[in-house]
């Protein structure tokens, strides 16, 4: 299956910004992360087309994984 | 700072300087005394631009000592945008000058007898008022380029543009910043407006002679001190995304979350979020040879504002924060950045607040003035407003009143004050904090996206009703203690989820003035704060039923999520119940 893994911020600097990625099915929003070079303690907010998602979350194809690390402003 | 500096505009011989001793309001600092003040000296009903109102002017308990992050000023009024109580607060030079000068806060009341427009200067000899008509109408930006050179580089300039000047109802007040533009606002609810009601064009604050404020236990306070300045550098927002990135790192993840309103609050997910975000903006401040990571005053510890150039290297405006953003960005669906920082330096220049102004402009995009997206239209309509034009004079009385002089009924405003940048149909709390807060709507009162959306603090599912009354209630208590000491807001990002960050803070406070609070009675300050706020709106004629969000909100739902806003009106009313 595909994923659109979308890095932000300071997770982008050495990796990428947005990138399709393949995995087998069942594989979990912490799985991905991983393969997508980041950190479980980097990951501070995870969506999963535009919902929080908890690192078990299991992905689908099509789904849109976006990563944040520790922001705020206001 | 236990002087209280009153100045009646509307004596008999010309504006009169009193100085009296702070008396019953010892002890109270920020918006605690803004608040106190108003809610005390000023009668609710009377009209903001009456004789009868007042502005204080305070810095808080904090300012003017050596404590990191202390540079917040409160500015107090009657609102003529929300007829409410309103302190707007505002970053920049003005708060520790003013505060080691030994003001407590600045009243500024009665009724100017004449047109005259007035300069205060206030330096350790003394108050001089004079009549300086030459600056009548001058934007902010002309305005201090041309007193720097009278009264230096060192004085800190508190002033209105052309819009205050006009008491037009979303005028703002400038204070400059270490650089001396005037880019850091008390912005919301039209205090400029009551400014210009008195016929204060600037005040100008000059600390040259005076000492930093000596705390009664300074070896304590320098022991906490340390510790509150390694709270906010080792906590992952203050140190590291906000200096990084400056506010603007929201526009990302508000996006993600689907809650990033566009085009006048009818969609929550932009197609440009990419191209306008703190991301894309500090590449190219840093290729413009601007500045991603600055501080808006000597002391700021976690440094989240910028300088942004234009594409010729020269200074156009301070980095646009995410509000300003997002409400001439995606409100008004545009996605370029060189568009936003002009009409935020405009706004600056003008007097005007930033959110207002792009929720008025969206307004007018979907009452078809002009279209969304239309860069140069949304940059002409806000010249209108400088000018003074009748329509600039229909936009710079804010988001209501365009609405209602264009037939628009999608007008986000709650108490008539616009919603900044966060949809309440996709952050369930951030609604509750808009309904319910004394100030109109306003994120900064209770900024339940922390732990909405951020994760700090916890996590309080955001499209969900449950538990955004609570979160809500203890933002705003929380607020409305910080707002008082004269410390950022955004210390709240290291204060909730660092304990010893926390008791840094009271740590700094029972050290400087000789006392032994707890975390307790920094809630009931905030509690008390609130309590007085509520007090002055509900006898100025205000009900439950303004704490509502505009019925689209529970009507129509929004993209991605399709939901409206879910919390009950009667728990609505279950805020302040304490």
């Amino acid at each position: 299956m595909t994923v659109t893994v979308k890095l932000f911020a300071s997770l982008r600097t050495g990796r990428f910004d947005l990138r399709a990625m393949d995995f087998p099915a069942d594989t979990s929003a912490a799985q991905a992360i991983a393969a997508a070079g980041v950190r479980p303690e980097e990951a501070a907010v995870v969506f999963v087309n535009s919902r929080h998602a908890a690192p078990d979350t299991v992905l689908a194809d099509g789904d849109t994984l976006a990563i944040f690390p520790p922001v705020g402003g206001g | 700072m236990d002087t209280l500096l009153r100045i009646d505009v509307g004596a008999a011989k010309g504006p009169s300087v009193n100085k009296e001793p702070i008396g019953a309001y010892a002890g109270m600092g920020g918006r605690a005394l803004t608040s106190a003040v108003v809610a005390k000296e000023v009668p609710p009903l009377c009209h903001a631009l009456g004789p009868e109102n007042k502005l204080v002017i305070a810095p808080g308990l904090l300012s003017g000592t050596a404590a990191g992050q202390s540079g917040r000023l409160s500015i107090g009024a009657k609102s003529p945008l929300t007829g409410g109580i309103k302190e707007s607060n505002a970053g920049g030079q003005a708060a520790q000058v003013l505060a080691r000068l030994g003001y407590a806060c600045i009243v500024l009341e009665g009724k100017p007898r004449n047109d005259d427009l007035y300069t205060i200067v206030i330096t350790k000899d003394g108050v001089k008022i004079e009549v300086d008509n030459s600056l009548k109408m001058l934007g902010n930006y002309d305005l201090i380029d041309k007193l720097r050179k009278v009264y230096g580089e060192k004085a800190a300039y508190i002033s209105i543009g052309p819009a205050g000047e006009m008491k037009l109802t979303a005028a703002s007040i400038a204070c400059t910043d270490m650089e001396l533009h005037p880019t850091r606002h008390a912005g919301r609810g039209g205090l400029g407006a009551v400014m210009g009601s008195k016929g204060v064009k600037v005040i100008i604050l000059d600390d040259e002679g005076c000492k930093m404020r000596e705390p009664k236990d300074p070896e304590k306070f320098k022991a906490a001190n340390k510790v509150w300045i390694e709270g906010l550098k080792k906590h992952p927002v203050t140190g590291g995304g906000l200096p990084s990135f400056g506010t603007n790192v929201l526009t990302n993840i508000i996006n993600e979350a689907g809650g990033f309103p566009v085009n006048n609050f009818s969609s929550g997910q932009f197609a440009g979020a990419s191209k306008i975000s703190g991301e894309s903006q500090a590449a190219l401040m840093t290729a413009r040879g601007g500045q991603p990571t600055h501080g808006c005053h000597r002391g700021c510890v976690i440094q989240c504002s910028g300088i942004y150039n234009d594409a010729q290297g020269k200074y156009l405006s301070k980095q646009a924060e995410y509000e300003t953003v997002w409400a001439h960005g995606a409100n008004c669906g545009i996605d370029d950045l060189d568009t936003i920082q002009m009409l935020d330096r405009l706004d600056d220049d003008i007097g005007i607040d930033t959110i207002e102004m792009g929720v008025t402009i969206g307004i007018a995009m979907d009452a078809g003035l002009i279209k969304f997206g239309d860069k140069e239209g949304a940059i002409n309509l806000l010249k209108e407003v400088g000018k003074g034009t009748p329509l600039g004079r229909i936009i710079g009385c804010g988001a209501g009143m365009t609405g209602k002089a264009f037939g628009v009924e999608r007008v986000a405003v709650v108490k008539n004050q616009a919603l900044p940048a966060y949809d309440p149909r996709a952050i369930n709390g951030i609604g509750v904090t808009y309904a319910t807060t004394p100030m109109g709507a306003d994120h900064t009162a209770g900024y339940a996206i922390a732990t909405n959306i951020l994760k700090v603090g916890g996590f309080v599912d955001p499209l969900k009703p449950e538990g955004q009354i609570e979160l809500s209630r203890n933002l705003q208590i929380a607020t409305a203690a910080i707002d008082s000491t004269g410390m950022c807001l955004f210390i709240a990002f290291a204060v909730l989820d660092q304990p010893e960050t926390f008791q840094a803070l009271i740590d700094l406070l029972n050290a400087f003035y000789g006392l032994s609070l707890t975390g307790d009675d920094v809630t009931a300050l905030g509690k008390s704060v609130l309590t007085s706020e509520r007090n002055f709106n509900k006898a100025a004629g205000f009900t439950k039923e303004d704490d509502r969000l505009p019925m689209f909100f529970t009507r129509d739902p929004i993209a991605p999520h399709n939901q409206v806003f879910a919390v009950k009106d009667e728990e609505l009313d279950k805020v302040f119940n304490w």
